[in-house]
């Protein structure tokens, strides 16, 4: 069953799209699909699967391992080691020991996102990247999207409801390309 | 992948990871089972090896659905997923994992627990080969089992009804294997019976578990 049809879009490198549309509209299908985690019903996406990553309103932060082990872990998975930087990036300096567990749900996202800078992909997709983060902790974040990641010729195609702060980004309101409900007559086909 | 392996054993044996559980099982099922079939050495001599390939069996299948519920819980499955390495490297290395933290540990410890259940003397080293060739099978299986029913709150029982039917042929393989070491007959058949299903297990379910992982998670 289609969630949207007919959205095309094209990013530059170091630019951001931010996806925008009222809750259900399909943000996270899309972001989805495009990560590979579904299939599309019709239609391409293009661009270098190797250095695509996704990140998910959950940030599968592991609490019986300390915030350090788990960017370890995920450094290791890609192959990187974890910079020095991220610590300063993301304030994590004075929590990197403690358990995450431990952490409160904002600091934990904060860590969700440092696992973005320990990847070091290109393409990014993020799914609503600052829920339960305070205003200093966006402003973290939108400087390492920023200052890391577009500024080193990085995309990112972002869904959120709030204002990031990046000039550099387009806006798509996914609204005009919610599917139309045909029901389950098979003259679907047609229109996609 | 040995990046997943190593964090998942780091993850068991962390407060709450669940390491000791199937252990902890095995022992309890071992220590009263000669409280209930009576003291008699002649009994349990006779259905020592059988007890401990039970017993190990059903610890090993008490630990299969944290194996991958809690990473669909917190997200990581997903991210895993979409990481750089290929869902079939995973299963496998939730199995290794799996298998390091409940069959190898069950391994060991049946020996030693067969002294409270008067193992023959012929019997310790049959039942501790049997176990090492047939517990990975229980993991893999296992695995490709939790993989199935990912995403399902609760879904234990179901789990538990899926795997039971599929552990039989390494069950009945192992335990005859066992029980004809330990009457000091020849086992090579059944050995080698238990050995071809897990071979087969090892090869085939990492891309069956892939298989499911990949339409759950859609």
């Amino acid at each position: 069953m289609p969630v949207l049809s007919n959205v095309s879009f094209d990013v530059e490198a170091g630019l951001a799209l931010i996806l925008r549309g009222p809750n259900g509209i399909g943000k996270t299908t899309l972001l989805r699909t495009l990560a590979g985690l579904q299939e599309p019903v019709a239609g391409t996406c293009d661009f270098p699967a190797d250095q695509a990553a996704y990140a998910s309103h959950a940030d599968g932060i592991k609490t019986a391992l300390t915030v350090r082990e788990n960017l370890a872990f995920w450094a290791d998975v890609y192959g990187n080691t974890v910079p020095d930087a991220i610590w300063d990036w993301f304030d994590l300096a004075d929590l990197r020991d403690r358990f995450a567990g431990t952490l409160s749900a904002g600091q934990k996202r904060r860590v969700g996102l440092a696992r973005l800078g320990v990847i070091n992909r290109k393409v990014l997709f993020l799914d609503e990247p600052t829920v339960s983060l305070d205003g200093f902790s966006v402003k973290l974040f939108s400087n390492f999207i920023r200052d890391q990641h577009l500024a080193n010729g990085g995309i990112a195609v972002i869904a959120t409801h709030i204002d990031l702060g990046l000039d550099e980004a387009t806006t798509l309101d996914l609204t005009p390309f919610a599917a139309a409900d045909f029901g389950p007559s098979d003259s679907d086909e047609a229109f996609l | 992948m040995i990046a997943l392996l190593l964090r998942d054993l780091r993850l068991a044996t962390r407060a709450g990871g669940g390491f000791g559980l199937g252990l902890v099982f095995f022992l309890i099922v071992v220590v009263l089972v000669p409280f209930g079939v009576g003291p008699e050495t002649a009994i349990l001599s006779k259905i020592a090896s059988g007890i401990l390939w039970v017993a190990a069996l059903l610890a090993a299948l008490l630990s299969l659905d944290r194996i991958f519920a809690l990473d669909f819980e917190d997200g990581a499955l997903t991210l895993i997923a979409t990481a750089p390495i290929p869902l079939e490297a995973m299963g496998l290395a939730k199995a290794t994992a799996h298998w390091l933290t409940t069959g190898l540990p069950l391994t060991i410890a049946a020996p030693i627990l067969g002294v409270l259940l008067q193992l023959p003397n012929s019997g310790y080293s049959i039942v501790a080969l049997t176990l090492l060739l047939g517990t990975p099978a229980l993991s893999m299986i296992g695995t490709f089992g939790a993989a199935l029913t990912v995403g399902i709150r609760r879904g234990g029982l179901l789990l538990s009804l899926l795997v039971l039917p599929l552990y039989i042929p390494t069950l009945i393989f192992g335990a005859e294997a066992a029980r004809r070491g330990t009457a000091g007959l020849d086992a090579t058949t059944p050995l080698l019976m238990l050995a071809g299903i897990t071979a087969g297990c090892i090869a085939l379910l990492p891309f069956a578990t892939a298989a499911v992982l990949r339409i759950n998670l859609r």
